[in-house]
């Protein structure tokens, strides 16, 4: 889709500022476009990603909300009946959780209701908190409760580059769309071109090729799953590791396609396991006849409790790059030596970044 | 109704003692120790003191995430805030729940947590247990305005007023939710306590940096909440005079008018209480050194308590998942 002359490599930009950039372009091309939210127009702008916004299309298309989320997102449903197109933002998941009877019951079920004869597009920005003592109720990874629900798309783009291009596609679709975006994932860069384009919602992405075993993960988790694979790579083992991207629909082809060449699966989940998200990956995999011989098969998540406060347990619920190799040490019957001594400047803290001091 | 001259004192003391237990967790915020959002309170004082100075032992409150304060004028342990804050196995939460979730059952701090609005039903649903089994005691529950946009809060005044619930609302409003003012979450010219009026609960509107009024009105409303068992709402106009989370001033930002932040400073509930003290000869410099000094001294003891105390054990993490 990209032309090649179109890239800039030094185009390096921040993930807050891709989705910045989607919101600024789709808003530029579509009139119907409008931004609600707590905090939109706020000197923060929700972590930077809708600067400019009020600045650019004034105050009709991007409003300042009551916190009220719940009615908000109702608000939003009923916009888009009037044709318009809301993109609501929360600064965290937990917020949403006020407007399930929105989403759950109204939005994700009224292009059915009514036979297809009116639909809901409106994307719901969720942002995943983690670290820094955020505690229980702020550092919550629910993508699967969402993913859960048909008449929902769920994405969760764990690239700069891909938030860019989803969020584009997430505002195009003609269907209620829950964005997530890991508070993690806002600091890190990449090659982000400058026009407008789209990424598909729906397709899962190998981010490295390898042929020893298949790691299957999404949002931040990508990211420590490629650490991991550029650990075990010391120990001669080339992991290939698929971004899902998206996860509701589910794109499992790529997956069945990687481990019919490597017959090893690890599945590392951004949230908890039990009903989670590799569940679903790894019963898609198990039930297919033709594949299922002799597959090694593995899960991860978070540790089974909610997050708590204090940073000395709070890093004990978070799996990282190393834990990841563990795990595919249990599928290769490989015991890693002096992994976490070695490999210890890799682990991940109670913070995104060293710039980071809180707090929030 | 008088006041005499020790309640003034202690209406002071209480004051005084969460300032500065507050200015010392923002002084020692940058030494990243203490690794959780903090909602500091400073500037808001006179409404925990002035209304929790007539509350009982057995009364209970809850409270939001703007909870230090309530936590404290309850009688919540200083030692446990600290600690908690520190993520210190001592600390009132264990370490679980950070500044955003204190609590203290004995002293009658019964919830505090971040998610807007959520302990407004809790709180009635308490006070509903307390009516049904004739305990005599009543709720308090802390809320800032943002609570008063959800639709909970009006479920909530709704059924204690159906139910007459011996609860007290308490809505500190300090007219920001985050950066978003009133002015974009609110028609002009509400009265909140009309709001709770309209839906059968009676209300009254004071002066949030005025802690004597607030101790004086506030006792006689908590009187008859006891005696008639039914619900009342109190809305105070106060200003935080710190960013909405983290030990800064965030007046660069500019979200709020400059005159706005000048004419509540001016209005500093602390400052304006010890003026009037000292002209009431209530106060006088020394009487005012001691009560620095043996504040100072519990904070010191307090946070080397915290800091000395230890991370709790990793057994702990799957401990109390369930009951
Ligand atoms: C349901 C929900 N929505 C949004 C937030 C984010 N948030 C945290 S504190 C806060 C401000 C609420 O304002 P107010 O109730 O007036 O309390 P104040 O901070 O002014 O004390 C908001 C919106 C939240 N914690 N919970
Ligand atoms: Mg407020």
């Amino acid at each position: 889709m990209l032309k090649k002359n179109s890239i800039n490599k030094n185009r390096f930009i921040q993930y807050t500022q891709a989705i910045n950039e989607a919101l600024m372009q789709s808003m530029k091309l579509d009139k119907k476009i409008v931004i609600l939210g707590l905090g939109v127009d706020d000197p923060k702008r929700i972590f930077g990603t809708t600067n400019n916004l009020i600045e650019t299309y004034g105050k009709n298309r991007v409003f300042d909300m009551p916190t009220s989320e719940n009615a908000i997102t109702g608000f939003a449903i009923g916009m888009s009946l009037g044709k318009y197109r809301p993109v609501l933002c929360h600064q965290r998941v937990e917020f949403a959780l006020l407007s399930m009877d929105q989403i759950i019951n109204q939005a994700a079920k009224w292009s059915y209701m009514n036979d297809g004869q009116m639909s809901v597009p409106i994307v719901i920005r969720l942002i995943i908190g983690r670290g820094w003592g955020q505690g229980p109720q702020h550092s919550q990874s629910l993508e699967s409760l969402f993913a859960n629900i048909p008449g929902l798309k769920v994405v969760c783009p764990s690239s700069a580059y891909d938030a860019k291009g989803m969020l584009i596609s997430s505002i195009n679709d003609n269907n209620p769309v829950i964005f997530f975006e890991h508070r993690w994932l806002h600091s890190t860069y990449s090659i982000v071109p400058k026009k407008h384009y789209s990424v598909p919602i729906g397709r899962s992405k190998i981010v490295k090729k390898g042929n020893n075993l298949t790691i299957v993960s999404s949002s931040y988790m990508t990211i420590e799953s490629l650490k991991a694979s550029e650990i075990l790579s010391n120990y001669g083992i080339n992991a290939e590791v698929i971004d899902l991207r998206t996860l509701r629909p589910l794109d499992i082809k790529p997956v069945l396609k990687s481990l019919k060449k490597t017959k090893k699966l690890l599945v590392v989940d951004n949230g908890w396991t039990q009903y989670g998200i590799s569940a679903e990956i790894i019963t898609r995999v198990a039930t297919i006849k033709k594949l299922n011989k002799n597959l090694a098969i593995n899960r991860m998540g978070i540790a089974d409790t909610p997050i708590p406060s204090t940073r000395n347990l709070a890093k004990l619920c978070y799996p990282d790059c190393l834990d990841i190799c563990t795990e595919v040490g249990k599928i290769l019957n490989i015991k890693f030596k002096n992994l976490y001594s070695k490999f210890k400047s890799f682990r991940a803290q109670d913070v995104p970044n060293k710039n980071f001091t809180g707090p929030f | 109704m008088k006041i005499n001259k020790n309640k003034k004192i202690e209406l002071f003391y209480s004051m005084i003692r969460m300032r500065m237990i507050e200015e010392k967790i923002a002084e020692k915020y940058s030494e990243q120790e203490m690794r959780c959002p903090v909602h500091l309170s400073i500037g808001q004082e006179a409404i925990a003191s002035g209304i929790c100075m007539n509350l009982q032992k057995k009364d209970q409150v809850l409270s939001a995430h703007r909870s230090h304060f309530h936590y404290l004028a309850k009688g919540g342990s200083l030692k446990k805030m600290i600690s908690e804050i520190y993520g210190k196995e001592t600390g009132c939460a264990g370490g679980k729940g950070g500044s955003m979730h204190l609590i203290d059952i004995q002293a009658g701090l019964i919830a505090a947590v971040p998610i807007v609005g959520s302990t407004i039903p809790i709180g009635v649903g308490l006070a509903w247990a307390n009516k049904l089994d004739n305990l005599k005691k009543i709720v308090v529950i802390f809320f800032g305005e943002g609570s008063t946009e959800e639709g909970v809060f009006y479920e909530s005044i709704n059924f204690a007023a159906l139910h007459n619930l011996p609860v007290l609302f308490v809505c500190e409003n300090n007219f920001y939710s985050v950066y978003s003012g009133l002015n974009k979450r609110q028609p002009k010219k509400r009265k909140l306590f009309n709001v709770a009026e309209s839906l059968g609960v009676k209300g009254i509107s004071l002066d949030g940096n005025n802690v004597e009024e607030i101790y004086l009105k506030a006792k006689k409303i908590i009187k008859s909440v006891q005696r008639t068992n039914h619900p009342f709402f109190i809305e105070l106009s106060t200003y935080r005079f710190l960013e909405h989370c983290g030990p800064n001033n965030d007046d660069d930002l500019e979200y709020r008018p400059t005159s706005e932040i000048l004419f509540w400073k001016k209005k500093c509930p602390i400052v304006k209480y010890k003026k009037k003290l000292l002209k009431e000869k209530v106060l006088n410099s020394k009487k005012l050194d001691k009560i620095y000094n043996e504040i100072n001294l519990e904070i010191n003891k307090s946070f080397k308590f915290a800091q000395k105390s230890k991370f709790p054990k990793n057994s702990n993490l799957m401990k109390n998942i369930y009951a």
